[in-house]
């Protein structure tokens, strides 16, 4: 009897153990080979993204074709997405069939889920410390940057748990793009930083009309001061700026919070006038800006090309294109001493696989990329900014800015924005990354997405209405199975198992006594 | 009986508040003359819809009044299999306006029993160019005897029939959108292939590729508009 319930005892402290493993890394190891083998062809299939943009695809190939002159028996193989949500959704679909590519676009919220598959992305940091094939390892045939030549900011977006599983690729944050003569028209100056007040006052100050019923700043029927492309990263910036809850870094969510409410009932009144809305409801805020239809369009510094009546792609006939003078601005901010702004673009990982001299070719190309050739030509096509100090200060990069307003490849809104992101790049933030993240960033823009319409179609906005939708938006993004969520709000595993094996341990107890309890009943 | 008579009052009432409560279908004028951001109802058949994707499909809808793009409609993947040509469907969702499309957003939908109807195409090839164009969107529609005119990319002379991409910077694998340029009484006019709706694995693609500037065509297809008349096509025959 006794051995039992030591034996149960055991059982408790043991649990909460074995409950402490589950969940937690299980990557295959990698070492590094010792030699580069290049007696053997080896195929690297590489799964990449562009903005729709004809360069930007040219980089890629270049990069492609000069990683093969330099690697001959490297063949890499490209194929292309302009969409980051596809590329997730393939890679998600291979990975249960073992058939992700070797390298690949993505964004660390992206590979937080990819590594809940054990060992599918390759940890990057021994290869990036490696003496030969490291970051400007000796033997590497390029001219590769070193660790420290890497915006630090930037490469420590790609840090996950312990380990390093993204490289930077390229940066881009958000801007303001600002019609000024329609600012001015108004009575406003423009300021350095635009606060949030700032913006819904002149928005709702442009929604005045003639007596024709015609907006009295455009003169057009048609007119949204203010657009803002990605809801997403509105809410998360917000929040940041406020210095608001949104998540923990193990994942428990805390978005759904009476500075969101606040938040949300603040854009609801700008939204049910019609001064704001989201691309999701209304279209490109560039095309609506450059036909004199809105005043603030807020978009990517990757969308730079798009925006302004001289700007070098166009979307929208051009006889409807106004002329205006445009000017770049960081997004409003609540505090304009310490402006806070997100940090986003494209980040590439690599993929585990069997053959060591695989992963280490794939290794070696995503260093190419990270090479000035090619971080200048794909930075020069977008107000990107490379991620590489020694790409930025590179005399071809510094030539190119200093080029600005010269011609449509130094289009002047696109050479400010690059230049607004590399005087913030301290003032950049990123959110924290786990597996579900990505569910979290659609559910802070699908907060206001929802506000909006609910706005336009007349919908009461009251404490009820924000419980539904916080209970909507939880359930769409199913972020009550988010395993960090789930956990904090739940006993914690160890504290679970203990209490069972607690519980094990009284349920034998019982047993025995009952037992010796029958036992002395049938002796009498 | 005082009881079962405030019973019966009851049930009546009850009853009446749940019918009034179920919207009312709409003709295709009533829903043209809905305002924006007000919910409809609408009875009408599919004729095609784009790939189905996270719980979401958009279709082209069309009744023997009039035409509706369902934008995202709320759909599981085993009822996408369902929504074949010719199906009729009760949608109910709210009006909206996307970069001049008007669209049914917002949707949730029910399978009708009814006789499958599959609209004729209407010709619209006179009204290219036209303000009554837009009076046919979203239906669909066929263009005649138009001529494939090139497209170019950028830095590059070349005079290409079609480009993957508005820029040419997609690809087949890729199953990039396709965009060509054709021209009638003077005028040109970008098409396109939707490849959510048309893939390149479909005949439209194929025949797309292998356009030549100078052909002269038939098209048909579903009158989407973008910032004006953007027809995706899906069919196309080389006279």
């Amino acid at each position: 009897m006794r051995k039992t319930i030591v034996l149960c005892l055991l059982l408790a402290l043991v649990l909460p153990l074995l409950s402490g493993c589950h969940g937690s890394e299980q990557r295959q190891s990698f070492t590094v080979p010792e030699t580069f083998d290049e007696t053997r062809p080896l195929e690297i299939v590489f799964w990449a993204k562009n903005d729709t943009n004809k360069t930007q695809t040219e980089v890629y190939q270049k990069a492609i074709d000069d990683f093969h002159a330099l690697y001959p028996n490297v063949t890499v193989t490209m194929r292309l997405y302009t969409d980051y949500n596809r590329i997730y959704n393939d890679v998600i679909t291979n990975i249960s069939t073992d058939t992700t590519p070797n390298v690949c676009i993505s964004y660390p919220d992206h590979i937080a889920t990819y590594l809940k598959g054990s060992g599918v992305v390759a940890p990057l940091d021994e290869l990036m410390k490696d003496p030969k094939y490291g970051l400007g390892g000796s033997e590497v045939r390029f001219d590769a940057p070193t660790e420290a030549e890497i915006v630090p900011e930037f490469l420590a977006e790609g840090v996950i748990g312990e380990h390093t599983y993204a490289m930077p690729y390229m940066r881009s944050t958000e801007a303001l793009y600002i019609n000024k003569t329609f600012v001015e028209k108004l009575g406003y100056e423009v300021p350095d930083i635009l606060t949030w007040d700032y913006i819904w006052e002149v928005s709702e100050k442009a929604m005045e009309k003639d007596a024709d019923g015609l907006f009295t700043v455009n003169g057009q029927k048609v007119l949204i001061p203010f657009i803002y492309k990605s809801t997403d990263n509105m809410m998360i910036s917000m929040l940041k700026q406020l210095d608001a809850p949104y998540s923990t870094d193990a994942g428990e969510i805390l978005i759904f919070s009476d500075t969101t409410k606040k938040l949300l009932e603040e854009i609801y009144q700008h939204a049910k006038s019609r001064a704001f809305s989201t691309f999701q409801i209304s279209s490109y805020p560039g095309n609506f800006l450059n036909a004199g239809q809105c005043i603030f369009a807020l978009d990517s510094t990757a969308g730079a090309t798009w925006m302004g009546s001289d700007a070098p792609l166009m979307d929208i006939p051009a006889d409807q294109v106004v002329p205006f003078e445009t000017v770049v601005r960081p997004i409003p901010q609540f505090d304009p001493e310490h402006p806070k702004m997100i940090s986003q673009g494209p980040s590439v990982c690599v993929f585990s696989k069997e053959d060591s001299q695989e992963v280490l070719a794939s290794w070696l190309f995503v260093q190419y990329l990270l090479s000035n050739d090619i971080q200048t030509a794909y930075a020069e096509t977008e107000g990107y900014v490379p991620v590489t100090l020694k790409a930025q200060k590179s005399e071809q990069y510094l030539d190119y800015l200093s080029r600005k307003g010269e011609d449509s490849a130094h289009y002047s809104i696109k050479i400010d924005a690059s230049e607004l992101l590399m005087a913030h790049t301290a003032d950049t933030f990123v959110t924290p990354v786990f597996d579900g993240s990505a569910s979290l960033r659609s559910a802070a823009g699908q907060l206001i997405e929802n506000t909006c319409k609910s706005a336009r179609r007349k919908e009461e906005m009251n404490d009820a209405y924000i419980e539904k939708l916080y209970a909507d938006v939880t359930s769409l993004y199913r972020l009550d199975q988010i395993e960090g969520n789930r956990a904090a709000r739940e006993i914690p595993a160890g504290s679970k198992a203990l209490l069972i094996g607690i519980a094990c341990v009284w349920v034998v107890i019982g047993a025995v006594k009952l037992r010796a309890a029958i036992r002395e009943k049938k002796k009498k | 009986m005082k009881k079962i008579f405030a019973l019966m009052l009851a049930l009546v009432l009850a009853l009446g508040v749940a019918c009034a409560e179920e919207a009312a279908v709409m003709t295709h004028d009533e829903y043209v003359a809905a305002e924006l951001d007000t919910p409809v109802t609408v009875e009408t058949y599919v004729q095609a819809h784009q790939s189905w994707w996270d719980g979401k499909i958009t279709v082209y809808a069309q009744s023997e009044d009039g035409a509706y793009f369902l934008y995202n409609m709320a759909c599981s993947e085993e009822d996408a299999a369902k929504l074949v040509p010719g199906t009729k469907i009760k949608v109910s969702g709210f009006k909206a306006e996307w970069s001049g499309e008007v669209e049914i957003v917002d949707a949730t939908f029910e399978i009708l029993e009814a006789d499958p109807f599959v609209a004729e195409a209407t010709d619209v090839t006179e009204l290219l160019g036209t303000d009554d164009l837009i009076n046919h969107q979203n239906e669909f529609v066929s263009f005649n005897a138009l001529t494939i005119e090139p497209s170019k990319i950028e830095g590059d002379d070349t005079e290409y029939a079609f480009l993957y991409s508005w820029d040419g910077s997609g690809t087949h694998d890729g199953n990039s959108d396709l965009y060509f340029n054709v021209g009638i009484n003077g005028q040109t006019y970008q098409f396109t292939v939707e490849s959510y709706l048309c893939g390149n694995d479909s005949e439209v693609y194929a025949a797309v590729e292998n356009l030549k500037v100078g052909d002269v065509v038939d098209l048909e297809g579903f009158l989407y508009w973008y910032n004006g008349a953007n027809p995706h096509i899906t069919a196309v025959t080389v006279k």
